[in-house]
């Protein structure tokens, strides 16, 4: 990606005029021609066509879905997946602010940031798949209330969320633009933001499990149960904390050149924490796994086509990385908890979909398969979400240490 | 900050909990909208399939009504269901008793799912007993669609500003004193529309004087918290292609709890949050500043 190794780190170059420092900070920086940007250009281009399409001829001149199928590749992978990737924001800021874990407070500020964009995009995914986006603004300011629907909550809590999100990150924006007064506001409501978002966290994360509560008899009993809420929480905890693992391993290679040497000493020993935490989140979910199991007597359906690939699901994704996970906190061994951090991450794909889709209409005479073109929005929206986070890690203190006022000026 | 000692704690925790059991207790108790079971009043259809003759004229009035397009050249061996294009269709089964003809729409539920699914109200149960859907508040999230039991909600995926299409018993002609299309027209007497109490009182008859004709069971009394339309037929309705795994408690008592467990969380959680904060905190008050993000 971005090396702009031969840029000096702390840019200086700010003028007393805002306006002037931020155009020149719009400016590019570093190689544009980069295998990233080679990949990422056409797809952008492509879906950005598909997205026009879909806005003028409808949501079904690009995707598959169907009267049986409403919800596919958009709302299974891009929100309800997404939201389960973005889980390690609360779970970090819980363990630094709340317990005062000073040990991971180098990773916080990145996975805050990655949390928001997350949001922020998967909302846009959200507008892609809705028939009628602008009438969204009815939720909004609150001429047709829904209070007793689970998706009106999830909605607003996840709005209210990126708020909380927002004024988490804040004080890097002002650091950036050197407002010290600003910072000084910003960082005083962390503590409130922090305790609302991880509530928030809570209940939108179980939202949407619950989301899915009425399809009863639409989804395969094996992955339907009355606990689905609380199922997702949990997840959400091993899943957030692996895309934590996995991308704090990607951005510390791309960015190297942010980073200090104390950094890298202490990286290992934040993975080495965070694999305990993903092994016991994940010992505690295989162990509601076989509760509801016995408890619902799925023993009937257990030797079919989908009762084979629920024990795909459970065993080479769950039960396997956890079990990768605790002997890597045994042995130390740094780069088998990245192995268990993929796995974790593809059983959390694996499982959102099956309850949103694979495992949805399960016995539906036309299956749904997503077009190519739903990729390609999808991936757009990955590939969007990934430049945006490179522009803002490039400019804004979020890997390197905060500018020397900060610590001084208290 | 006001330091919060275990006996403060306990006694605000203890005061959240006892506020919220009360409030649950209302919330369960209350809202009659949600209240599962037979509200006397609402208005419902009841077909009977031992005399529908399979004329398909209901789907040419209805069709016609609620200016949607024209029924084509009826395959009559084709099973058919409703989209986005028509409310309701009528498909012929060959069953134990020969050849019985049924007539498929939405079937209005008591406590319907697809109006608490949807966040803006626009699926909505009128008073009179018609779900209807309203054009100016959906967005066209289709989650009503994924909770629908009877998949019942279409969607109009090829349009830019899309409708969603299902039977509302014609509440547009209800408004003006009027019976709905279909069951006005048709020729053969199959559907009977009146009070939902009307309804089970005809059908009960019916089964009782003709135990020979009718299957015993009333489809729609208590399915799916019970629905303003509802069925007879002359076999088991498994034959019939309905869903008899259809439970009988209402759909949106699914997700009550979640429901009513989200306000105790939402007052809670913050509350043993900060507690978790100030018991972790190990420097005493006063005696460091705190660090921000670094």
């Amino acid at each position: 990606m971005n090396k702009a190794a031969s840029q000096p780190l702390y840019l200086d170059n700010r003028e007393n005029n805002t306006f002037k420092f931020i155009l020149n900070e719009l400016k590019p920086k570093g190689k544009i021609l980069t295998p990233f940007n080679i990949i990422s250009i056409p797809v952008i281009i492509t879906g950005l066509i598909i997205m026009y399409i879909r806005f003028t001829q409808g949501i079904g001149s690009v995707t598959n879905l169907s009267q049986e199928v409403p919800w596919g590749l958009w709302i299974g992978f891009d929100v309800v997946t997404g939201v389960a990737f973005a889980g390690g924001a609360y779970v970090l800021v819980f363990m630094v602010y709340i317990l005062n874990l000073e040990k991971y407070r180098p990773i916080v500020r990145v996975t805050v940031l990655n949390g928001f964009l997350a949001y922020l995009f998967y909302s846009a995914a959200l507008l892609l798949d809705l028939g009628r986006p602008l009438s969204i603004i009815n939720v909004i300011i609150g001429n047709s209330f829904g209070v007793s629907s689970v998706l009106f909550l999830v909605g607003w809590h996840f709005l209210l969320y990126m708020l909380a999100l927002l004024l988490e990150f804040s004080p890097a924006i002002a650091e950036w633009l050197n407002a010290r007064k600003a910072r000084k506001f910003l960082s005083g409501l962390t503590l409130a933001a922090v305790i609302f978002g991880i509530t928030l966290s809570a209940l939108h994360q179980s939202g949407v499990g619950a989301l899915f509560l009425m399809a009863k008899d639409k989804i395969h009993p094996l992955w339907y149960n009355a606990y689905m809420p609380l199922m997702f929480v949990v997840s959400s905890v091993f899943g957030g904390i692996s895309m934590v693992i996995l991308e704090g391993s990607i951005s510390r290679k791309v960015f190297d050149y942010q980073l200090d040497k104390d950094h890298h000493k202490q990286h290992n020993s934040i993975l080495h924490g965070l694999s305990k935490v993903c092994a016991v989140g994940m010992f505690v979910y295989l162990f509601m796994q076989i509760l509801i199991f016995v408890h619902q007597q799925n023993m009937p359906y257990l030797f079919s086509p989908m009762g084979y690939w629920f024990m795909f699901e459970i065993l080479g994704f769950v039960l396997l990385p956890m079990l990768l996970f605790f002997q890597s906190y045994r042995t130390y061994n740094i780069s088998m908890i990245k192995v268990a951090s993929v796995l974790t991450l593809l059983g959390i794909v694996l499982n959102r979909m099956n309850i949103s889709i694979i495992a949805f209409q399960y016995d539906a005479a036309v299956r749904y398969v997503p077009t190519w073109q739903e990729f390609v929005v999808t991936l757009t929206i990955i590939f969007i979400e990934i430049w945006v986070l490179r522009w803002i890690i490039t400019r804004m203190p979020i890997l390197r240490k905060s500018p020397d006022w900060v610590n001084n000026n208290h | 900050m006001k330091k919060i000692d275990r006996r403060f704690f306990l006694k605000a925790m203890g005061v959240t909990a006892a506020t919220l059991a009360v409030g649950t207790s209302k919330t369960t108790a209350g809202d009659p909208a949600h209240e599962v079971g037979d509200l006397p009043e609402l208005k419902g259809i009841l077909f009977d399939a031992t005399k529908c003759k399979g004329c398909y004229g209901c789907e040419y009035d209805c069709a016609w009504e609620h200016e949607l397009t024209e029924p084509d050249v009826i395959d009559e061996d084709e099973r058919r269901k409703t989209d986005h294009t028509r409310r309701t269709v009528v498909n012929k089964y060959n069953t134990s008793k020969g050849e019985v003809f049924v007539k498929t729409q939405c079937m209005n539920c008591n406590d319907p799912a697809c109006g608490a699914a949807c966040l803006t109200q626009a699926m909505h149960k009128t008073k009179e007993g018609s779900v209807i859907w309203r054009d100016e508040k959906c967005m066209g999230c289709r989650y009503c669609m994924v909770s629908c039991p009877f998949d019942m909600p279409k969607f109009e995926y090829h349009s830019t500003n899309p409708k969603i299409e299902k039977c509302d018993m014609c509440y547009h002609l209800q408004q003006q004193g009027e019976m709905p299309a279909c069951a006005y027209n048709c020729p053969n007497g199959a559907l009977y529309f009146g009070t939902r109490r009307e309804l089970i009182f005809e059908a009960n008859k019916r089964i009782v004087e003709n135990p020979d004709l009718y299957y015993p069971h009333i489809y729609g009394e208590h399915e799916a918290g019970g629905s303003s339309w509802m069925y007879l037929s002359p076999v088991p309705f498994e034959e019939l292609g309905f869903n008899t795994k259809i439970q009988n408690k209402s759909y949106p008592s699914l997700t009550k709890g979640f429901i009513s467990s989200i306000a105790p969380v939402d007052i809670l959680l913050p509350a043993a949050l900060l507690g978790i904060y100030e018991a972790t905190n190990k420097t005493k008050p006063g005696t460091y500043e705190k660090e921000e993000l670094s």
